[in-house]
Order: C-alpha cells, then sequence, then structure tokens
C-alpha cells in the first residue's frame, strides 16, 4: 500500500486540525496532523506492513478505521507504561507519541516466524488437538514431550510483550446515575439524547471516539441545509449546554449488567501529549440507567477471497473515511469490491476527496442506475456480476483478478481479468452492533432481507436505535432515535415535551444497504476469515468435516472470533461459510453470545481507584504508640498490629521470649482494640444471649464477665469470647479479632428473621472501644496504682469481675479476664482516649517494669495455658474437640444445640486438642503433622500442630495439636513430621493445659 | 484399555504423521471426531450430561468396565456447561485425606490423558502456587504441604525469594499491602486445555461404541416402580422415550432441575454463577498458576498467551451463564495487588458459568438418592481439575453400584450425618466455599 | 443487580449480604429434633426461576430484606423488610 496525504481542502480531511505532530513508529520519525490517528497517519505516511498475523505471521496492514480492527496492534510507551496490542485506529496522534510493531522478529518487515506459512496445510483448524503427544510412556514422563513442546509454542504464541514493571499511573472510578443512558451519537443517539434531555431527563451520552456525531462527520448528505457534520456540530454544543446532559466522548460503554447497570471506560489523558498528573489515565464509569437507547451502529464486513489479508485490502467504509476525515489516500489506485450500494458511495466519495478509483466490482449483475452513476462519477472501470477471486502481491497488494461471477449459482467465470491496484476496498455489508444487549442474553434473530443479525427482543430496559437495529441511514436512523427516546422516557414516566416534532430533513444519495447474499468468492488459495487469527475458510470447512458445526464448537475449534477484536468483522463471515457447508440458512445455525467488554479494557481501569490501594489498612487507637515504640507490625487481615516490640539487636523469638517471661514474673500490657465489640440490649437480651452461646449467660449476675462459646446450626465452633453483663438488660460481647463482622451478622441473622419477636438491639461498638489488657502477677499493683476511682482489690474485682473505674481521669471499664493464664486485666475506654490509658498504663507500670509486648508473646501465653483460638477455631471442631465440653449446657437449647448431638460427634477417633513439646530440643515448626514413624517413613498423619511457639515456661519448644483420640494418649511419643519445612521432630503428647492446669494464678 | 483405543481408533488415529498426510490431500480426508447417532430405544447406561465429567464417566465405564452399550445424554451442544468454561487448573494440594487421595488419582490420569485419549489435552505440568502474606498463613500453607507430602503428592514451601525468582512480575515488596512472606507450590499440577478435553473423551467413548446425543434434552424420567429405568427427552422438537438400567446424572449446575424431574426436591447444593476472565494475549509473562492469599483470585497464562483468570463466586443463586461487575472490581483489583506491571494489560472477555455449590465445598459421588440412579454433582469450582478422577469413580460406582475407596467419603448423607468434608472450615453456606 | 432497601431506597447489591434461601426456616428454639434441623440446614431446592431469599443491607442499615428473584434473568420482583421493626416499614 502506498497511501500519501491528499490535498487538505474543505471536505478532505475533516477530522485534522492545522498543527504538524512528530511521531515514532519502529524507531523511525514520521510527521502527522493534529487530529490523526497512528493508522491515519501511518497511511499518510505510506507504511503498509504494521503487524504479522497471530499463526503464520503473515504481513498484515490496516483493515479498518476503529475499535474493530483485527490487524493494526502495536504496543505503545516503554518501561511501566508499556501497552501491549493497542490498535492503531483509535490511538490519537500526539506530539513525541512512542509506538512500535510486535510478535516479529527481527522486524515486522523481515519476520523469520514468517516460515509458519510454509507449513500452513498442517496448521489447520485444531491440529494441535492431534499432535505433539509425543511417546506413550508411564506417568510424569508422559507429559514431557508435550511440556517440551509447549514451551517453544508458548514462546511463539502471544502477541505483544508486558512489562514486569509497574504502571505508574493512576485510575479512577465515577459512580454515577442517570434517566436515559445513550450509547452512541451518531444520527440516531444524538436524536435520542435530545429528545430525551428536552424532556427533562437526566441523560448521559456516550461516545466511543474523540469526536461525537458518529457516521454524520463524515457523511456526505445535508441535514436541514447543512453539511451532516455541521449539523452535529452544533446539536453536540446544544446538548452540551443542558444542565441535566452530560457528554462524555472517548468514553466506551463496555458491558451491560443486571437491572441497567452499565460500566463505561472513558480515556482522560491517553490522547495527551502532556499529562495532568492529578488526573487518572482512564476512569471506570458505573452508571445505573432507569432506562437506556442503545444506538451503537454497525460494522463494516468484508467479503472473503484469496489474499484477502494482504496489506492494502481494507473495509470500504474505512478507506472512504481516510480519505474524507482524514485526507489521506488509502493507496495511488484503489479497487473497491462489494455485494451492495455503500461500496460504490465509498467509491465515489473517495474519487471526490481526490483518490484514483480504478474499478468497482460488484457482485450483483443487477445495480441501480442510481448508483452505478456514483461508479461512473468516479470515472471507475465497473464489473457488475463479476467477483474478486484474488488479491495479487507478496508484502503488498498489486492488483486483483477478476472474473464473472453468477450470484445465484456462485459460478464463478473462467476468464479472468488482472486489474492493477495497491488498495482493494471491500463492503460485505454491515452487521448491527448489537453487543451490549447480546451481553444480556437478548437472543439476535437473522433477517434475510439486510443479511445481518439483529438484536433479539429487550430482556431490560432498554431501546435500540439506528443502524443497530437495522435502521440504516441518516433518515431511518433520525425517526427510529427519536421513538426509542419516546420509549425510554416513557420507561420512567417522563413523555416528550414536542414529541410531534419531525425528524430533521436530508438531503443526499438514496442507498439500499441490503447486500447480496455472498460473503466469500471460493476460487482457492488461502482466504481468510478471522484475519488476526488466520482463520481461513477453510479450517470453517475442516471444523465442518469434523464434525464441529455447532456456533460455539465452531468458534472453539478454529478459534473464529476468539483474537482481541472478538471476531467484530469476522463473525458474520465464518457463520455464512459454515452455514453454506452445512446446507443450512444462517437463520438456523444461529450465533455465539458476545461477553464483555466491548473492547478489551486495561485492567487498571476496571481496579479503579483500587489501583494501589486493595484494603484500607485498619489501626487501632494506640497505633502511633506502637511504631514509636519501635514495634514490628505486620498484617494481620484488615488489621496492622505489632508482632513484637524488639529491642535493639533482638530476634523476633527472642523478643517474644522476653516478654512472655516479663509477663508471667512481673507484668506487661497488650493492645487489644482488635476485638469485635457488641452492643447487646433490652429485655430479651440474656435469653437471646442464652440462645446464641452454647453455655448459660440468663444467671450471670451484674457486674460479672463471662466466657462463651458460639457454634453454628450444625454443631461446629464458630467464635467464642467474653461477655459482660453492666446492668439487667445490657451486655457488652467481645468477639475473636477476625470474627467480629461474621459473628454481628450471625447475631443479626437470627434477631431479625429467626426470633424477630425478642426485644433485643444489637450495635457494633468496635471501634468505639479502646482495650488494653494488662497481665502478670503484677497486674494488680499497676492499676492500683492508677485507678483513682473505684477498687481493683481481689474482693472488689474477682476473677471475671467487671467495674466502672476512672484512670488517669479517663473513665474506664475493667474486666478481670486473663487470657494468659495470669493475674489480668482487660482496661476498656473510649477509642479517643486509647492513647491516653496506654500511657497512664505505662507510667503506672513503671516502677513494676511493665513491658508492652505483641501478638507473638500474646500467643505464647495463651499456647502455654492451653487456651484455644483460631488455629484451634478451624470450622471443623466442636467443643467436645477442644475439651470444652463443660462449657455445653445441657439444660437448654440453643444455636447448634441440636446437630452438636449427632453421634458422629462422640464417635471414638475424632481430633481432639493435646499439647506436644519438642523432647529433642529441635523447633516444632508450625504446619507439622504427627506420626508415628521417623523421618525415611514417618506414616500417614494422624494428626497437626495448630499453635507453636517455644515455653520460656517449660523451656522447651510446644505446639497445640490436634490428634487422633489425643486425649487418650497424653505421654506418647511420636514425631511432628514437616517434610516441607525439612524437621522432624521427636514429641511427646501432653495435656494442653501445661501451665498452672488449676488455674490458681488467675484467680489469685 | 490402551488395547481397545488402539483397534477401534487405528483408522483416524492422531499423530503427525496423520496431520502431514491429511495436510497433502489438502485436508479433506479428516472424519467427524465423534458421530452424531440417533437414540436407541434403550442403554445399559445413560448418562445425563455431555460435560467433562459425563463424558468421562461414559469412556471409562467403556474402557475400564467395559460397558459400552452407553447414551451420553446433552441438550446443547456437547461441553457447553462447565468444562469449556473454567480456568482449567488441574491441581491435588488438598488438606483433608478424601480430597488429597481423590484430587492425586485425578492426576495419574491427567499425566497420561493425552495418550489415553490420543487426543492432546494439553496437560501443562508448570506448578500451582498459593502466596502466603502472614507467617500464620505460611503455617497453614505448610500443614497442607505437609499432608501432602505425606500422601504421596509433591509439594514445595517457598520463602519470599524463591517466589520472586519464580514469577518476577510479583509485588514481594515489604510495603505491599499484603506483603508476600512466600507459597506454597505444588510443582507438577498445572493447567489442561478444556475444550479438549471434552472433546478427547468424546472422540474416545465414540471409538469405543458410546451414543453421544447431541441437543438432546431430558425432560422426565422413567419408572418401573420406584425404580428409575431411563428418561425422557426432547430432540429435533419431539419426545421420546431412551429405557436404561442405569441412568447418571453428571449435569453440575443444572442438578436442582434435572433431580427435580425425579422427584427428588431438595439437596444439600446450591446453584451460583462464576465468572471467569482472560486477558488480550501476550508473550509469557507468568510460568505457574498463582493464586492470592489474602483475598480469592487464580491466575494463569493460558498457551495462546492470555491471563486466565477468576476469584469469588458471585454469591446469591443464579441459573444465569454471566455475573455482575462487583467482582469484576474485586477479582481485577486483587490480581494487581499481586502483580502491579500488569495494570494496562486489558481484559478482553468474561463470561459465567453456573456451578454446583455443595455444603461443604466436595463433591458428591454416589449411588442413588433413589433406586436405579447414580449422581455425580456437588463440584463448587473445582469441577474441572477432577474431570478423570470423576469419571472413573463415577463409572466404577455405577458399574459396581458401591462406591470405589477413593469416593467412598463423597456420600450425600455425610452432611446430614455430621461428616462433611470441609477444606476451608466454612460451614454449611455454599456460597463461602 | 439493584434491591431497594426500605430505609436506603435502591443500592448495589454490593451494599447487601446475601444470607441465602428464606424459605428455610430454623425450628423453633425447643424443637429438637435432628431431621428438622438437619432439613433447615442442608435441604434446598434451588430453583431455577423465583427464589425467595434473605440479604442483609451490611453497608448500609443493616436492616434483612425479603427478596424475591428469578434465578434465571435475574430479576428482582420485590423487596420486602423483615424482622423487629419490619411491621412499621410497611
Amino acid at each position: 500500500m502506498s497511501g500519501f496525504r491528499l490535498n487538505l481542502r474543505d471536505g478532505v480531511g475533516t477530522a485534522l486540525g492545522e498543527k504538524s505532530i512528530n511521531f515514532m513508529f519502529d524507531g523511525k520519525s514520521y510527521q502527522g496532523r493534529d487530529g490523526d490517528t497512528l493508522a491515519s497517519a501511518l497511511i499518510a505516511n505510506g507504511v503498509s506492513i504494521v503487524a504479522r498475523s497471530f499463526k503464520y505471521h503473515r504481513p498484515r496492514g490496516i483493515f479498518t478505521a476503529g475499535s474493530e480492527e483485527p490487524n493494526a496492534l502495536v504496543t505503545l510507551h516503554s518501561g511501566g507504561r508499556t501497552e501491549p496490542n493497542i490498535r492503531a485506529t483509535e490511538v490519537e496522534l500526539y506530539e513525541g507519541l512512542v509506538a512500535r510493531s510486535q510478535n516479529r522478529w527481527p522486524s515486522v518487515q523481515f519476520d523469520l516466524m514468517a516460515i509458519n506459512q510454509l507449513v500452513g496445510k498442517a496448521f489447520s483448524a485444531g491440529f494441535y488437538y492431534k499432535t505433539f503427544m509425543g511417546p506413550a510412556r508411564k506417568g510424569h514422563k508422559a507429559t514431557q514431550f508435550w511440556w517440551f513442546c509447549e514451551l517453544l509454542i508458548r514462546r511463539a504464541a502471544g502477541l505483544g510483550r508486558g512489562t514486569s514493571i509497574p504502571d505508574p499511573d493512576r485510575y479512577g472510578r465515577m459512580n454515577s446515575w442517570c434517566d436515559v443512558l445513550v450509547v452512541g451519537s451518531g444520527a440516531a443517539g444524538l436524536t435520542a439524547a435530545h429528545r430525551a434531555a428536552q424532556a427533562g431527563a437526566r441523560v448521559i451520552l456516550c461516545e466511543e471516539s474523540a469526536q461525537a456525531g458518529g457516521a454524520l462527520n463524515s457523511s456526505p448528505d445535508f441535514v436541514e441545509g447543512e453539511p451532516a457534520r455541521e449539523w452535529s456540530r452544533q446539536a453536540v454544543v446544544e446538548l452540551e449546554a443542558l444542565d441535566n446532559v452530560t457528554v462524555l466522548t472517548r468514553t466506551t460503554v463496555q458491558s451491560y449488567f443486571d437491572d441497567n447497570t452499565f460500566l463505561a471506560v472513558e480515556r482522560v489523558t491517553d490522547h495527551l501529549a502532556h499529562k495532568d498528573k492529578n488526573l487518572p489515565r482512564q476512569r471506570a464509569w458505573n452508571i445505573r440507567a432507569r432506562s437506556a437507547v442503545i444506538a451503537t451502529g454497525a460494522l463494516e464486513r468484508p467479503i472473503v477471497f484469496a489474499g484477502n489479508d494482504r496489506p492494502g485490502v481494507m473495509l470500504a467504509d474505512a478507506a472512504r473515511r481516510y480519505a474524507v476525515d482524514y485526507g489521506t489516500a488509502p493507496g495511488r489506485a484503489v479497487a473497491v469490491f462489494t455485494n451492495n450500494d455503500t461500496g460504490w458511495l465509498a467509491a465515489r466519495d473517495m474519487a471526490r476527496a481526490g483518490v484514483i478509483v480504478t474499478a468497482i466490482v460488484d457482485v450483483r449483475t443487477d445495480v441501480d442506475d442510481d448508483i452505478r452513476a456514483l461508479g461512473e462519477e468516479c470515472r471507475a472501470a465497473l464489473h457488475t456480476g463479476s467477483a474478486v477471486t484474488a488479491a495479487k502481491g507478496m508484502r503488498q497488494v498489486s492488483g486483483i483478478v477478476v472474473a464473472k461471477y453468477n450470484e445465484i449459482s456462485g459460478e464463478i467465470g473462467s476468464d479472468t481479468k488482472t486489474i492493477a491496484c495497491d488498495c482493494v476496498a471491500v463492503s460485505g455489508g454491515w452487521s448491527p452492533a448489537f453487543h451490549l444487549t447480546s451481553q444480556q442474553g437478548g437472543k439476535p434473530s437473522w433477517d434475510a432481507e439486510l443479511q445481518a443479525f439483529l438484536p433479539g427482543e429487550p430482556i431490560q430496559r432498554w431501546h435500540g436505535a439506528g443502524a443497530m437495529t437495522g435502521h440504516f441511514g441518516l433518515a431511518k436512523a433520525f425517526v427510529s432515535g427519536q421513538e426509542a427516546a419516546q420509549a425510554a422516557l416513557a420507561d420512567i414516566g417522563l413523555s416528550a415535551n414536542n414529541p410531534s416534532t419531525d425528524a430533521p430533513s436530508i438531503e443526499g444519495d438514496t442507498i439500499d444497504y441490503a447486500p447480496a447474499p455472498i460473503l466469500e468468492i471460493n476460487a482457492g488459495g488461502k482466504s481468510f476469515v478471522d484475519l488476526q487469527h488466520d482463520v481461513t475458510a477453510e479450517d470453517v470447512r475442516l471444523a465442518h468435516r469434523e464434525g464441529f458445526v455447532s456456533v460455539e464448537h465452531l468458534k472453539r475449534y478454529t478459534t473464529l472470533g476468539m483474537a482481541t477484536d472478538q471476531g467484530k468483522t469476522s463473525n458474520v463471515t465464518g457463520l455464512a461459510i459454515m452455514a453454506a457447508a452445512s446446507n443450512k440458512a444462517i437463520a438456523d445455525t444461529g450465533t455465539t453470545r458476545f461477553r464483555p467488554p466491548y473492547t478489551p479494557v486495561a485492567l487498571g481501569t476496571l481496579a479503579g481507584e483500587k489501583y494501589g490501594h486493595l484494603a484500607a489498612e485498619r489501626l487501632t487507637p494506640m497505633h502511633d504508640i506502637h511504631v514509636e515504640l519501635g514495634a514490628n507490625m505486620y498484617a494481620n487481615g484488615p488489621w496492622l498490629r505489632p508482632e513484637t516490640y524488639n529491642q535493639p539487636g533482638e530476634t523476633v523469638e527472642q523478643a517474644y521470649i522476653r516478654e512472655t517471661k516479663t509477663v508471667r514474673a512481673g507484668v506487661g500490657l497488650v493492645d487489644v482494640s482488635t476485638l469485635g465489640k457488641i452492643d447487646v440490649q433490652g429485655p430479651d437480651a440474656a435469653e437471646f444471649l442464652n440462645r446464641v452461646y452454647t453455655n448459660g449467660f440468663a444467671k450471670l449476675p451484674v457486674g460479672k464477665a463471662r466466657y462463651g462459646l458460639m457454634l453454628r446450626e450444625d454443631g461446629f465452633l464458630f467464635d467464642d469470647g467474653t461477655t459482660w453483663r453492666f446492668d439487667e438488660n445490657q451486655y457488652l460481647m467481645t468477639t475473636t479479632t477476625a470474627g467480629a463482622g461474621r459473628v454481628m451478622e450471625h447475631l443479626e441473622y437470627y434477631r431479625d428473621f429467626v426470633w424477630p419477636d425478642m426485644k433485643v438491639a444489637l450495635t457494633s461498638v468496635s471501634d468505639e472501644w479502646a482495650g488494653v489488657a494488662v497481665a502478670g502477677p503484677k497486674a494488680r499493683e499497676v492499676l492500683k496504682a492508677c485507678v483513682t476511682r473505684g477498687s481493683v482489690g481481689p474482693r472488689a474485682l474477682p476473677f471475671m469481675g467487671v467495674k466502672d473505674a476512672v484512670i488517669a481521669g479517663i473513665p474506664v471499664k475493667i474486666a478481670r479476664l486473663s487470657f494468659s493464664g495470669e493475674l489480668a486485666y482487660e482496661v476498656y475506654c473510649g477509642a479517643h482516649w486509647g492513647q491516653a490509658l496506654w500511657h497512664a498504663l505505662m507510667d503506672a507500670g513503671e516502677e513494676f517494669g511493665i513491658v508492652p509486648y505483641g501478638l507473638e508473646a500474646l500467643s505464647t501465653l495463651r499456647i502455654e495455658k492451653g487456651h484455644v483460638a483460631g488455629p484451634e477455631l478451624n470450622g471443623r471442631t466442636t467443643p467436645h474437640d477442644l475439651g470444652l465440653s463443660g462449657m455445653v449446657s445441657s439444660k437448654k437449647n440453643f444455636v447448634g444445640s441440636v446437630l452438636l448431638q449427632r453421634e458422629t460427634f462422640s464417635k471414638p477417633g475424632r481430633l481432639q486438642l493435646v499439647a506436644v513439646k519438642s523432647l529433642d530440643g529441635q523447633k516444632i515448626r508450625g504446619g507439622s503433622h504427627l506420626v508415628a514413624g521417623p523421618k525415611s517413613e514417618p506414616g500417614r498423619s494422624q494428626g497437626h500442630t495448630t499453635s507453636t511457639c517455644f515455653s520460656p515456661e517449660l523451656g522447651c519448644y510446644i505446639s497445640l495439636a490436634l490428634l487422633e483420640a489425643g486425649v487418650e494418649r497424653h505421654g506418647e511419643a511420636m514425631f511432628a513430621a514437616n517434610p516441607v519445612r525439612g524437621t522432624h521432630v521427636a514429641v511427646e503428647v501432653l495435656s494442653h493445659h501445661m501451665v498452672d492446669p488449676k488455674g490458681e494464678r488467675m484467680h489469685g | 484399555m490402551a488395547k481397545i483405543i488402539k483397534e477401534a481408533g487405528e483408522l483416524m488415529r492422531y499423530s503427525a504423521f496423520a496431520i502431514l498426510k491429511n495436510a497433502l490431500r489438502g485436508n479433506k480426508d479428516w472424519t467427524p471426531a465423534w458421530r452424531k447417532p440417533e437414540p436407541k430405544a434403550s442403554y445399559d447406561v445413560i448418562v445425563i450430561g455431555g460435560g467433562g465429567h459425563g463424558l468421562s464417566t461414559a469412556f471409562y465405564l467403556a474402557s475400564v468396565h467395559g460397558i459400552t452399550n452407553v447414551a451420553v445424554i446433552e441438550k446443547g451442544y456437547l461441553g457447553s456447561g462447565n468444562v469449556g468454561r473454567n480456568t482449567t487448573i488441574v491441581r491435588s494440594n488438598y488438606r483433608l485425606t478424601p480430597n488429597s487421595g481423590f484430587y492425586e488419582k485425578s492426576m495419574e490420569l491427567w499425566r497420561e490423558l493425552s495418550h489415553s485419549l490420543n487426543y492432546n489435552v494439553m496437560f501443562s505440568p508448570r506448578g500451582v502456587l498459593n502466596l502466603a502474606h502472614t507467617p500464620g498463613q505460611m503455617d497453614t500453607h505448610a500443614e497442607r504441604g505437609n499432608q501432602m507430602r505425606l500422601m504421596g503428592v509433591k509439594s514445595e514451601l517457598l520463602d519470599r525469594d524463591q517466589v520472586a525468582r519464580l514469577n518476577p512480575g510479583l509485588d514481594v515488596s515489604g510495603s505491599a499491602r499484603f506483603p508476600i512472606h512466600g507459597g506454597l507450590l505444588q510443582p507438577d499440577a498445572g493447567n489442561a486445555r478444556h475444550d479438549a478435553v471434552a472433546w478427547g473423551y468424546a472422540r474416545a467413548a465414540d471409538q469405543l461404541g458410546v451414543d453421544i446425543l447431541e441437543n438432546t434434552e431430558v425432560v422426565g424420567f422413567l419408572k418401573d416402580g420406584e425404580r428409575i429405568a431411563g428418561v425422557e427427552v426432547r430432540r429435533n422438537g419431539e419426545r421420546q422415550e431412551i429405557r436404561a438400567d442405569k441412568t447418571g446424572v453428571a449435569v453440575a449446575g443444572n442438578t436442582g432441575r434435572v433431580m427435580k424431574m425425579a422427584g427428588v426436591d431438595r439437596l444439600p447444593i446450591e446453584s451460583t454463577v462464576l465468572q471467569a476472565f482472560v486477558s488480550e494475549s501476550i508473550k509469557p509473562i507468568i510460568p505457574t498458576v498463582t493464586t492470592f492469599g489474602a483475598g480469592h483470585l487464580y491466575v494463569s497464562q493460558s498457551d495462546k498467551g492470555g491471563l486466565v483468570f477468576g476469584g469469588n463466586i458471585d454469591y446469591y443463586n443464579s441459573y444465569a451463564q454471566r455475573g455482575n461487575l462487583p467482582v469484576w472490581e474485586e477479582v481485577t483489583s486483587e490480581l494487581l495487588a499481586m502483580f502491579p506491571a500488569f495494570a494496562r494489560l486489558r481484559l478482553l472477555r468474561s463470561w459465567g458459568g453456573v456451578m454446583d455449590m455443595s455444603m461443604d465445598g466436595s463433591p458428591i459421588i454416589t449411588t442413588g438418592p433413589l433406586d436405579g440412579m447414580y449422581l455425580n454433582a456437588g463440584w463448587c469450582y473445582g469441577g474441572f481439575k477432577a474431570t478423570p478422577a470423576s469419571g472413573w469413580c463415577f463409572a466404577h460406582t455405577i458399574a459396581n453400584d458401591k462406591a470405589h475407596r477413593l469416593n467412598e467419603a463423597f456420600t450425600l448423607e455425610r452432611f446430614k450425618q455430621g461428616n462433611p468434608i470441609d477444606e476451608l472450615g466454612a460451614g454449611p453456606t455454599p456460597w463461602y466455599h | 443487580m439493584r434491591l431497594t432497601c426500605p430505609y436506603c431506597g435502591e443500592r448495589d447489591h454490593q451494599e447487601f449480604t446475601y444470607r441465602g434461601d428464606a424459605t428455610a426456616v430454623r425450628p423453633p428454639i425447643d424443637n429438637t429434633s435432628v431431621d428438622d434441623h438437619n432439613s433447615y440446614i442442608f435441604d434446598r431446592a434451588n430453583p431455577d426461576g423465583l427464589h425467595r431469599e434473605l440479604w442483609n443491607h451490611t453497608s448500609g442499615c443493616r436492616s434483612h430484606l425479603i427478596v424475591e428473584r428469578n434465578t434465571v434473568t435475574h430479576e428482582v420482583v420485590s423487596c420486602e423488610p423483615v424482622g423487629p421493626f419490619a411491621e412499621q416499614l410497611k
């Protein structure tokens, strides 16, 4: 192809501005114009080969002028901004743009992988299912041959190259609502938007390209006496001026979800040379529309013939648009091949713009005089009742072979004639772009007159208009746009202000859009249906021979329509060839469902504001203090929590051992603010708690706390925690940190749905309270030193007692609870006083040697004590399994009580909670399994460790564990096997009550 | 087994030689991959569901048990269900003994499957890596990895540096929101080509005499007294009866629909939609299947070059093969948290499949629940990797009227008996598995 | 999908937590039949078509709704409040 820039004048280069733009392609500098796409600029610079195809690496040029482009994929930018597989037809040119070709080596002009073409016939559809299996071998070896082939295939496949450097740009999201969403701003969409807006509806109008107006922008027609593009520009200006209308250009409506929720993608800065750092690169619009007008137009499709993939073959309307919009001749001599009137129109418009049209070939014999006159205006050779049987040329088109063609019998004449040309502009008719409605499951129907699928009946609130519904041409588009707007307004209970307004008047050529039903000229030679995936007409017929005749099998077996263009220009052609092979009508073969999105969407855009910010970090009120103290913070679910407070030179293990020892011998404090807290109030609060906990709560005295277990209905443990009774009808329930949300939901379910008659109110107060646990034999001394109102003596505040007090002027609740097994208190205050409370406790504790301790020490203390936590409450254990049968009341019914009685839960051999200690000084690593045998022959797993640590108290490594019939096996010697971590430790099974089994310390 | 296939398939045996020979003849001599037979009046066994599990059941009935008078009944085109809409992951990295045994059997069959079927299913043992983001998660991964080792399954616990070497695009920095501590690798797990599995089983079963009846919808069951005696189908718009001694049901997301026709109104299964996603093709960028540990996201790269990924189900009950927007946002943001370098790669296509979510996340392969009937269901969204073992065990169960040791725990009664096989410990809430 | 909360109005389903089949009703607290409880927990009609189900507006007012929804088309037919305040809202 040897495209070039035409003489720009009125009506030629309507999209172009005045400015010259410098850009690079494959390392070479070129000049384009403001308003060019990368595609139009490359054509204008005479660049013909811009890409290589997926399978055969055949040279490819530019085929379309829009987002349906199958061929011209390039890579933009470099480093973290590298963007592969971008369609050159959609890239707006800007100063300094850098693009390069892809999927070629060493260059797009000369690609060694093109050797694949030589064995083209062996690379037929589905060939890879039939080979690469290698010799039949046993076990792992059976896959070796394929594994080797696959590595090579993977390297050859793929299109562009990604990067491993993070994308430095950011992405945005806009949540929005409207009465009427109008998709597409052509004649139908503009009219619909106007009418809906005039009726007072809130309207969002989305246009995929940079300029609203659609086909109006390059139409030769006059609207209301003005050139169509002038009329459309004025219409857009009017719309933009209205307060109730949002016009979004460069915005593609990609997906249609339930209840009229749409995803649109706005390209915010992609087209700018100087990008404002405050703006996102792209923005995802989540649009909820009460009703929608879908006016997405139609896509031209080709006729398939031999050599139809050579650079220089392009769609006729694209060729026309390059000439009219971009002032670019697609070639020095253009031949048009068509089965319908629009090809003639394209020829005429090109000729008017200054392009030399050498020939028009039409498969139809019977062409109206009006249409023939368009050809005559071009001074082209007219070949009706003829077909292009092949495109000649190697690296680009050098000519076409034309023969007589009988459109009824499909017979091809034997006399052929070669016509020299460097561009073939092909039109096989138009396929309505009903992708959005198809995503929603509307079943398309075949229209034999238009030779096109039309969208099916709406399932949701949308109304089609314009070419999308087969209303081709401006006149029909205007009327159908108005009708669609009326229908959309009716959906939302509005009516048009002035429904009788006539559609705008139009002067122009009268064109019949119905094509002859001919989409393939089968005269032998390689003819391509899916250009990007190199699916040929023969591949389709092969699929038929092999029984892959259903449209879905055709797609999957040949990969037709599965390339990055999703078959926008190839689906119908493929179906036509399959229908012909099966002697069926296209209507009976059906079509595949379009899957969202409409065009590929950057993953960053879909993540939107979450790119780089996956989840909020939850911080406790004392977070800053932990950081100041040099705590080792780590992500624990949504929370950031201190693991240990390392002193200089200490390892994590040394730190937690020191912290643990200090608590056992003196006193320590730990931030427990993350625990879930639920305020439970009401006359039925006691009974409610009685029903959701396994143990009794009805008789819990005011001023006391109780440890409680919750089950799921199937009898397995769900959560645990303490609940404190403040008053006759008021409780504070605490949950595990991880369980905070799900316990709240669990309780609300019972309150709202199961027992709505119970008078109980539930409020999550997790964030309202800060909590600090003070633990150790000196804990009481510390509190005594800082509590200014209320007594914390053993009689005033016995074990499990709760009382109000004041510390450093801060009102607090103190509960004498112990997770560590030591004398311990949990002190809660309003979250905003958390830091002050912490400081007050630290100050008071100074003389007693108080230390802050982190999660590792907290865990070590409770493991030594044999208290269970998350790893033991794994969703597969019952209270009986964990030695907590005593917590299960037999005097009442509660959630889970019935199914907990099932026989299986008392069968011998269940996993039961025990502890193990290392006998040989080796560390018991997390995730070990308990086995009977030595490392060489471990035998089967009989259980596993759950929570491991070094126990300063026992002076060895210990772990809680779940062991088959564990309770009966105390004293047994086993091994803690951890092959993935390379350890195998001799252990002894113990009771999990390792420290102070009688509880004298915490009761003291 | 190999011998039977060899005899039956000599005519159109697939091989490199066959491809070249046919290419020279213009590919005119290829014949249909499977017949399109008319139904017989009766069969020894009917398998309802022409998806992966139904087809593999038919293949193993014929090849292992010598039962070849078998029909597979499919209401749409063959493989139109989940076998053609999944993310193609094949693994056996399970924690609980019934699962690890069963899925490892599947792995054994996967390894030789292309040869067993004379169809390249492209089983690619590229490794499945589960990331860990806390020390606690490293421990639970170790616990699972050790279970695998003790069951004879390969597994490796990798530290952060090893993970980074394996997957250079991963964000292994300490500043990540959920920093990566390491991961559990099953080195010989990986992917297979989903459609090829359906077509390969279909072709191989067909060659052994199995009738595959596409576009044939079961509309009712025949009964001899209380015993299921076959099915009534609608085919080409007409109803007809097909009798069978034994009727197996393997219809995944449609289990509720089909079992209702047999009078089984309630099951421990709910149908939900799972979406899957594929990006545009790019050159190889991630070598293994990789999963995110601080959410739910799995990603691998197809041979064609697309990143294939998915995450949670859309939680609500659904029979629609399409999902909604929240999952798109969730899935992509988790993918980019792992691989921030993928932000400019582009989503090409998404689709949905209907999942038969069981009450514990594990499957059901059993005799019953009615006389003359056999049920294979509850695959949640892990059915693809199970395809070979599921068919193998289901065929055994149908042929012997008794579960094999490998599927004896996968009963329908286990839920009510209190013996769930609950990998996640999520309880009887299907959409949490 | 969009659900209409009686307090908050029409919202994306993303704001709600799905809580499953609303025809599964827990036996009364004094019912100790294992079969009844098993049936409540494990037996699901799982219809293709209208499904009566429970949702909670977790990211909003946290009220529960009984939603009638078609599982094939996802069409929401009705959203009714449930719970101690449901009567006042109707």
